[in-house]
């Protein structure tokens, strides 16, 4: 549904986009992540025919963006960085222009706008001023008005920033259900939780260039040190430090408990329980420590 | 997927569809602002009917003094300041226009819809016009229906006509030059600034315009509004040209990088070089010398003048016109026979030319760096006039040279004779250097209005400079050069031996 090759994007010499080749398909959500000024909303724009890439080529629905730019218009919703609403005008006016220049009938106009406003929970908005919204109800309109028509592609930078937790989750439940309509969804994000919580696959971007690419389980798995495993046992953990460490590297322990590292779990861990039942010791938890996308972003970062 | 798939899209239709809308949208917008909307109110009734009370004050005045002219002339003035004064607000409308929406953050939403970039140029500028040009329209009627009661009196026809003409085509220079701004600046501040180069021109007309109702004189009226006309198609087109929805979104702040032009600059300055077939190393250093310059005058200079083809055209179409015009003053204008005594013509008469006032002195150096200001004056015209300055100034004297062809012609003069002598002798060099020099100040000007498409107007520009400071330095000055030696002594030689005693 959205496939970039080298799409790169210079200004007056400086390159904000540096060859970026990734695709999204349909039903797949792809985030963004990347420090401000890496270059995610320069990508997003670009994948929305607002801005002409320097060279390279992106397909979007099946339409260029160079050759074919307002097919592209057509087809993708774009939720901003900022609102960007006018704010004199009511909810109703909003989208029903909206809905216009985007080609929909008057019925579909309202009918659409209606049950978005509504999914959102804010079915009152129709009639008020957008000047008299809060932040949230904001963001909010702003991604009923990229939703209108029902587009193939969204692209969401920020889709939660400045919403209360409920209706945070309203919208994360709203792109869940598009991606189950077989939507391709770019995200742009610095709410890793998020990211983690909805991408399928994740693209970290700095300077202008994709630095990592994958599942957040793939990325954590390849950027990150061994897995460490943490053991309870049922009684103190004497002893234990011993038999473990001729498996895996020990990395601390309390009166019960004990982490060790190993980049081999699936052979390490059956080995060790079978040890330590041999030895008596009677085991309450073997889990991996969790690990937060937060750890491979900052990494592959700071790199 | 409820995505539309384009009702008759690339259609006509559907191009006045999405412009329509866009201007209802604004136009409705404009409405909402109380800010704009009760100026224009006032000026759209209460100043109209407060014009009329003025003029109905004023005719009974000077009535009273014997001076009804002065009334009869305050009524059409009157009546082209109450249309102006509500289009005024057109300026501030349109300045706003896309700068106004990017420092609102409400112009990304609107770039990613599949509005086309002409559609969203011609949208905001009428959306712009519309409002205050109705106002100024109403502002008419209001001032108009005042007069009829207070004094019964009606403008003629063809005088309403000129009025409303005018202050529509004011009002679309004003709009489609200040949407231009709006969409070059980063913020409504730089706007504003930038705006007195229309504020400036337009207040200037304005006082023209009002001297020339007081005079009465709307012939001239007319010539304005033609002119005006003129103004709006080139403004309109050089918007829709230069508007890029890329440029408004792509550009954060003002920033001027005059390293970077420079480079730019210098970069179009270099040619490629070109000795003369033979291997530069074994050739001396004064031939290499040269042959650095072999390639500007082998390659550059004729790929120059092709890509200023264009402009050549255009000069030489003002040629023609400066010939017709020469000619047509001659008749109209014609001058006593003893003015033109060409059989007196002597050695003296060109050695008393230095005694005229305002002739350049009659040397090669004088006559040289005369033309030299000239030319480079036009190119200084040309930026600000988008090279038509530059065309008028080469026509002005070419049409009165052929203002005294013919004169020469009327008394019973060989025009051709007295073309050959006075002018050929220098003209062959001189006319070629300062056509070719005009077409490149021409095509400086020129970029403003018709940059090509994925090109920036500063570095389309940059191109055009560099391309005419290589040309006038190579080309034109070596040949005004030669051309005023011809001139101060050759060409005298020739008058004497073809006409003089």
């Amino acid at each position: 549904m959205i496939q970039l090759t080298g799409l790169t994007k210079q200004f007056d010499g400086f390159t904000a986009v540096d060859r970026v080749t990734l695709s999204v398909a349909s039903g797949e959500i792809l985030a963004l992540l990347g420090p401000n000024g890496a270059g995610k909303t320069t990508t997003v724009r670009m994948l929305a025919a607002i801005l002409r890439p320097t060279t390279g080529q992106a397909y979007v629905a099946g339409y260029s963006v160079t050759e074919h730019p307002r097919e592209v218009r057509r087809r993708v919703g774009l939720l901003t960085e900022h609102p960007g609403l006018y704010l004199r005008m009511r909810g109703q006016e909003y989208l029903d222009f909206f809905g216009r220049l985007i080609g929909l009938d008057a019925e579909e106009r309202t009918r659409r706008a209606r049950d978005l406003l509504a999914r959102f929970g804010m079915p009152d908005a129709w009639r008020q001023r957008m000047g008299t919204y809060s932040k949230g109800m904001r963001q909010k309109m702003a991604l009923v008005r990229a939703m209108l028509h029902d587009p193939p592609v969204l692209l969401l930078d920020e889709p939660t920033s400045a919403m209360d937790p409920h209706s945070a989750k309203l919208v994360r439940d709203a792109v869940l259900g598009l991606r189950h309509h077989r939507r391709a969804i770019v995200i742009c994000t610095h709410n890793l939780a998020e990211a983690e919580a909805l991408a399928d696959r994740i693209a970290i971007i700095r300077r202008g260039r994709i630095i990592a690419l994958g599942t957040p389980a793939e990325l954590k798995s390849r950027l990150l040190d061994p897995p460490v495993m943490e053991l309870r046992l049922a009684q103190p953990t004497d002893g234990v430090a011993k038999l473990v460490s001729g498996l895996a590297t020990v990395e601390d322990q309390g009166e019960d408990w004990l982490r060790y590292s190993t980049s081999d779990p699936q052979k390490i861990n059956p080995l060790l329980l079978q040890t330590l039942a041999s030895h008596g010791l009677g085991v309450v938890t073997l889990s991996e420590v969790p690990r937060s996308l937060e750890d491979v972003y900052l990494r592959v970062v700071e790199e | 997927m409820a995505v539309v798939a384009g009702r008759g899209r690339g259609t006509v239709a559907e191009s006045l569809r999405m412009t329509r809308t866009l201007v209802q949208r604004e136009i409705r917008d404009t409405l909402r602002d109380w800010r704009i909307v009760v100026p224009i109110v006032i000026l759209t009734l209460f100043f109209p009917a407060l014009m009329s009370f003025v003029a109905d004050m004023a005719l009974s005045w000077v009535a009273k003094y014997g001076e009804p002219i002065i009334g009869e002339r305050l009524l059409p003035f009157l009546l082209m300041v109450v249309g102006f004064f509500p289009i005024s607000f057109s300026l501030v409308i349109a300045l706003e226009t896309f700068v106004g929406e990017k420092e609102r953050r409400s112009l990304e939403p609107l770039l990613a819809t599949p509005l086309t970039d002409a559609q969203l140029y011609l949208g905001k500028t009428l959306a712009a016009m519309i409002p205050p040009l109705l106002a100024s329209y109403l502002g008419i009627a209001v001032y108009l229906v005042g007069l009829y009661f207070f004094k019964g009196w009606t403008p003629p026809l063809i005088l309403l006509l000129l009025v409303i003409l005018l202050t529509t085509a004011e009002a679309l220079v004003m709009v489609s030059g200040a949407v231009v701004v709006s969409s070059q600046t980063t913020s409504v501040r730089a706007a504003n600034l930038l705006a007195s180069f229309i504020i400036i021109p337009m207040a200037l007309l304005l006082q023209g315009e009002a001297i020339i109702m007081f005079w009465a004189n709307y012939d001239v009226l007319w010539w304005i509004v033609a002119f005006l006309l003129v103004v709006d198609v080139v403004l309109v087109r050089m918007g829709v040209r230069i508007f890029n929805r890329e440029e408004l979104l792509g550009r954060e702040i003002d920033e001027l990088n005059v390293a970077s032009l420079w480079r730019t600059f210098c970069g179009h300055l270099r040619w490629k070089q070109w000795f003369f077939g033979l291997d530069e190393q074994r050739m001396p250093a004064w031939l290499r010398w040269l042959g650095t310059l072999g390639g500007l005058y082998r390659y550059d200079i004729p790929a120059i003048l092709h890509r200023s083809r264009l402009a050549l055209v255009a000069v030489a179409v003002g040629l023609l016109a400066s010939v017709y015009v020469g000619y047509a003053f001659a008749y109209r204008y014609q001058l006593p026979p003893d003015m033109l005594e060409l059989d007196l013509v002597s050695a003296e008469t060109f050695a008393e030319l230095p005694a005229v006032d305002w002739l350049p002195a009659f040397t090669i150096w004088g006559v040289f760096s005369n033309n030299v200001r000239a030319l480079a004056l036009a190119a200084l015209l040309a930026v600000f006039s988008f090279g038509t300055l530059a065309v008028a100034l080469l026509m002005a004297p070419l049409a009165i040279v052929f203002f005294f062809v013919a004169q020469a012609a009327r008394l019973g003069y060989s025009p051709v004779l007295f073309f050959s002598a006075f002018v050929l002798p220098h003209g062959l060099l001189e006319l070629p250097a300062a056509s070719i020099a005009t077409a490149l100040a021409v095509r400086l000007g020129a970029t403003f209005m018709s940059p090509k498409l994925g090109t920036t107007v500063s570095g389309r520009w940059l191109w055009a400079l560099a391309d005419l400071m290589k040309v006038f330095v190579a080309l034109v000055l070596p040949l005004l050069a030669l051309a005023a030696f011809i001139e101060v002594h050759i060409t005298p030689c020739v008058v004497i031996w073809a006409f003089g005693g």
